[in-house]
């Protein structure tokens, strides 16, 4: 018997999963998918923002400023890269000037530090690529970049250390009311837990419906993004995005903590829960809107796209609050889900200990993980110490991004472990440079064998049926 | 402090290696990534190679070994599964292996042979799904050949550059199915003899002007969908046809890795992707020379050799103080002519240029200018931008300094 | 018959006209070209290479000879039935076909 289950491991979960691991409380983490971080946490802005968006009294407002305040020291305790790059919105003309304005007082309201209007010169002097047609800017220092991902699977991991439990490919099928609280399903499986916190992304509405409530529906909404080579990062040093028109908050520009460009996204509502396709109009706007905003973008320089959707609620707000099964549901985490997700996460342990969940501390708690980039940010002295004792960190696997064989095997054996190519990607970067794994996706497809026991042929891109090589079962010849 | 570190084990790096050695250099060091030297020539297990240097056609691996046996004849010092991190301009290089660690190595010059990559799916940011099932045609080639594994049964193969017409056969002839070969442009990318014993012989619909719209699949690929593509390379709406298909493997270009080139400070070209240089292969940074498909995409591994060569011997010369640089002339093309290499002169001596064309011309001539001077004309029947052309200046004719353009004109 | 010449990179476009025993070649820039298009018309034939196991690692192989273009997947049969046991060294013998080519190392593995 749980104390609490979790039902989604993206970052509202495994915030919450990790700000619980501070009791003494038996948590477990429910995760349909065969990895965490598949969600909308896997492909979003990866923007801390400032928190000059929502509307002033709102839950996104209120933990959008909180949660922008504490995630440089979530970062820091959980080994994931933050960069405080502050941000800017771009005017062009009067009216786009209105709308600054309005965005100005709305984040002095929230209590944002630091807002202010740019005008021209200031902003080509902070700068130099913007496009010459921005007139003037909104400039919020404290807004910066994480990455979504990795700050997913380090709060799951670092969760995992202080003793909870991870199930994946653990779909809810079923959720049961019994005396001492919750029986849930998945298929042939099932765990018992006293109380349930669904974080189920866009899945969330599903969930509330398992267990009897229904007052709120989620869509998606599918963002289209494209990723430029890192000789492009530089381009911006902050993030830039567009005054808020007719057609909402348009796409942002903006460096990655890890040095490439990101563009995008775009804003697509949709029926389908999985549909993360890319469309040959997306890929366009995004360009369009991004040559706009931005001179000289090298689009040539696009390693990749790809697109997530969004957990749009029907409230216009964030909804986190128990339902009448008693179900604490923190559901519609869209956008600034990311930067409040540390806040929520407070907020929902709050619901829950007032709800009777057993407040006694975890003496053994530690808030600290070994950072996947603690190799890569050594000294040259210290990294020999360390290829002495495990020569596989003197092995690059991983050219473009220069990551080692040890980097990728502690990824494979560390909280959660990365159980495929795209685990591994995004714990470690291998595979997310230039040449997208071309080189170094044969060897490690062969170090996840070799690590699991498992034949080549298992070996996965992202679970399922989502095998990279097929059984040579026939080799009889002949068209 | 090394005399002459080479980057890359692959052809080029040991033929330059071999070259120097020739030239009178004792001191030389190779750093290979890779298990063993032979780069790219490991996996392309298929014959064709070797007929201009060798007179006879060896497979990728044989033509590796001729080089490899000469290496250790010679007692050139290599290290293999050694990365290079970093080169300073100051030639100071920065690698790391499991056994010595992370090391610097101080050179008095260097050689640049690190090859190229296969450019991305991502670069293509085809619409649809992100399932498993999608390679670059080398990274299939090295699954198949080096480890034996099967990377699927139906095969659709978007690119008709030389790697995907050598896969087209390899699939088919370990059991799978190649239901098309599709090439964005009009012509293929690849030599005419590959489109005839890959494709013709076995019955593989090359579908020129065609491209993938669509991605289908959610976790292994089902399916792509193709179009016919206008003058503009854009999709013709009502062309698309669906392909059911569990592979898609991509040849749609290859790109010099030249990374470690701009951290040493080296000059570009934007055209080729590689170093812009002399004849004698020297880079922008005195004492760097740089040599095969890291400098610009070759069509032949003879060329690759060839090249290298030159760029050996001229470490040599640099090393020994006894460069000559007695002309200076600037290569200049007329965008038909994409690109020249080497793209400087600094030397009167016989000078063969390679270049690519941009499109496939007939009876066309490409001539050498010097202001409004002819100094060079030479006909071909055919060009096309698959093969890579040479034509061979001789010293007489080079002037001192300024331009020389490469026109290509056409015969009405 | 119209052809593309396959013996070096230059790809010649071939055309060979067949009357009775004999073949009439035109287009070739080489006498190899024109013997090739002989071939064609009458026994065309292919060299084949592919990859067998060795120990934990590949060796590549080919047919030491171009044999029959109707064989090549008898061949690669045959291919598929070969193991490869180190030492082994470019040109060593692994299957003899009854197609007068042998199945030979085109790689060299040094231990076992």
């Amino acid at each position: 018997m749980y104390d609490i289950a979790i039902i989604g491991a993206g970052i509202t979960g495994a915030m919450a999963a990790r700000a619980l691991s501070r009791y003494r409380l038996k948590i477990c983490i429910l995760e349909k998918e065969s990895d965490v971080a598949m969600g909308a946490t896997r492909a979003n802005s990866a923007i801390v923002h400032a928190g000059f968006d929502a509307k002033e009294g709102s839950l996104k407002a209120r933990f959008n400023v909180e949660g922008s305040r504490m995630m440089e020291d979530v970062c820091r305790e959980l080994g994931v890269p933050y960069r405080r790059n502050g941000s800017l919105v771009l005017g062009f003309g009067s009216e786009d000037r209105q709308a600054l304005e309005t965005l100005l007082n709305r984040g002095q309201k929230n209590g944002v530090e630091g807002l202010r209007i740019l005008e021209k010169e200031e902003l080509r002097a902070m700068e130099p690529h913007i496009s010459h047609e921005a007139d003037c800017a909104l400039y919020a220092p404290t807004g910066a970049i994480t990455c979504p991902y990795q700050l997913c699977v380090a709060a799951i991991g670092n969760a995992m250390d202080n003793g909870a439990d991870l199930f994946l490919d653990f779909p809810v099928s079923a959720i049961q009311k019994t005396p001492e609280g919750f029986c849930i399903h998945a298929g042939e499986k099932q765990v018992d837990a006293r109380y349930v916190l669904n974080a189920a992304g866009v899945h969330a509405d599903s969930v509330a419906r398992l267990c009897g409530d229904s007052f709120f529906s989620i869509h998606p909404r599918r963002g289209e993004y494209l990723l430029l080579d890192k000789t492009a990062g530089s381009l911006v040093r902050s993030t830039v995005f567009k005054a808020p028109g007719k057609m909402g908050k348009g796409i942002l520009v903006s460096p990655t903590v890890d040095g490439n460009l990101l563009l995008g996204p775009t804003a697509e509502d949709l029926e389908n829960k999985e549909d993360t396709r890319i469309t040959a109009e997306g890929t366009e706007r995004v360009r369009r809107q991004a040559a706009g905003m931005v001179e000289a973008i090298p689009f040539h320089k696009t390693i990749t796209s790809f697109s997530g959707l969004r957990a749009v609620g029907n409230t216009g707000d964030f909804i986190l609050t128990f339902g009448e099964s008693g179900v604490l549901h923190a559901a519609g985490i869209e956008s600034p889900g990311l930067t409040a997700a540390p806040a929520v996460a407070e907020y929902l342990v709050t619901l829950l200990l007032e709800k009777g969940l057993s407040p006694e501390e975890n003496p053994a708690y530690n808030p600290h993980r070994a950072s996947a980039h603690a190799f890569r940010e050594m000294t040259a002295e210290e990294k020999n110490a360390v290829i002495a004792k495990e020569p596989a960190y003197g092995k690059i696997v991983c050219r473009c991004e220069g990551v080692t064989e040890g980097e990728i095997l502690a990824a494979l054996r560390q909280n959660p472990k990365a159980r495929d190519l795209d685990g591994v990607k995004r714990r470690t970067r291998a595979q997310m440079g230039r040449c997208q794994g071309g080189f170094c996706m044969p060897r490690i497809l062969e170090l996840i064998a070799a690590e699991q026991g498992i034949r080549p042929e298992a070996v996965t891109k992202c679970g399922g049926a989502s095998r990279i090589l097929t059984d040579k079962e026939d080799t009889t010849c002949g068209i | 402090m090394r005399d002459l570190v080479i980057i890359g084990g692959g052809p080029a790096g040991m033929a330059a290696a071999l070259a120097a050695r020739e030239a009178g250099v004792e001191d030389i060091l190779i750093l290979e990534r890779d298990q063993a030297l032979g780069g790219i020539l490991q996996q392309c297990v298929h014959n064709g190679f070797g007929l201009h240097t060798f007179g006879e056609e060896l497979t990728g691996p044989e033509y590796a070994w001729k080089y490899i046996d000469k290496v250790v004849e010679k007692e050139i010092e290599y290290k293999t599964e050694t990365m290079v991190l970093s080169i300073s301009p100051e030639k100071v290089i920065t690698a790391t292996n499991a056994t010595d660690g992370i090391f610097t190595v101080e050179a008095r010059a260097i050689i640049l042979a690190m090859g190229c990559r296969e450019r991305p799916r991502g670069a293509l940011a085809t619409p649809g799904t992100r399932p498993a099932g999608i390679f670059s045609a080398g990274t299939a080639q090295k699954l198949m050949n080096c480890a034996g594994y099967s990377v699927g049964r139906e095969a659709v193969i978007l690119g008709s550059g030389d790697i995907g017409l050598i896969m087209a056969r390899r699939m088919t002839l370990e059991g799978a199915k190649v239901k098309a070969v599709c090439e964005l442009m009009p012509y293929s990318g690849g030599l005419a003899r590959n489109i005839q014993q890959c494709l013709h012989d076995f019955s593989i619909p090359l579908k020129l002007s065609h491209t993938v719209t669509e991605i289908h699949g959610r976790e292994r690929l089902t399916g792509v969908t193709i179009a016919e593509v206008d003058a503009d390379r854009r999709p013709i709406p009502g062309t698309e046809e669906y392909i059911s298909c569990d592979t898609l493997l991509l040849s749609v270009g290859l790109i010099p890795e030249n990374e470690l080139s701009l951290c040493a400070g080296i000059a570009l070209d934007p055209v080729t992707g590689g170093a812009a240089v002399t004849a004698a292969r020297e880079t922008s940074v005195p004492g760097i020379f740089a040599c095969g498909n890291v400098l610009h995409v070759h069509d032949l591994v003879d060329y690759v050799s060839e090249e290298a060569a030159t760029a050996g011997k001229s470490a040599a010369t640099y090393l020994r103080g006894a460069q000559e640089k007695n002309v200076d002339l600037l290569l200049r093309t007329d965008g038909r002519i994409r690109y020249t290499v080497p793209q400087k002169i600094t030397e009167k001596a016989d000078t063969t240029v390679y270049f690519r064309v941009a499109a496939v011309y007939r009876n066309a001539s490409v001539s050498v200018y010097s202001g409004e001077k002819r100094l060079f004309t030479k006909k071909r029947a055919k060009m096309a931008p698959g093969e890579m052309e040479s034509i061979t200046l001789p010293a007489s004719v080079l002037p001192e300094n300024g331009e020389l353009r490469f026109i290509l004109e056409e015969e009405k | 018959m119209n052809l593309t010449c396959i013996i070096c990179p230059l790809g010649c476009s071939l055309t060979a006209e067949i009357c009775g025993e004999t073949v009439t070649v035109a287009g070739n820039g080489c006498p190899r070209g024109a013997e090739y298009a002989k071939n064609e018309c009458t026994n065309p034939v292919r060299t084949v290479t592919a990859t067998v196991p060795c120990g934990k690692t590949r060796l590549p192989v080919k047919t030491d000879r171009p044999i029959p273009k109707a064989e090549i997947f008898s061949c690669m049969d045959r291919i598929h039935r070969l193991t490869a046991v180190a030492p082994v060294k470019i040109g060593d013998i692994l299957d003899k076909t009854p197609w007068g080519a042998n199945i030979v190392a085109a790689g060299n593995i040094e231990e076992a």
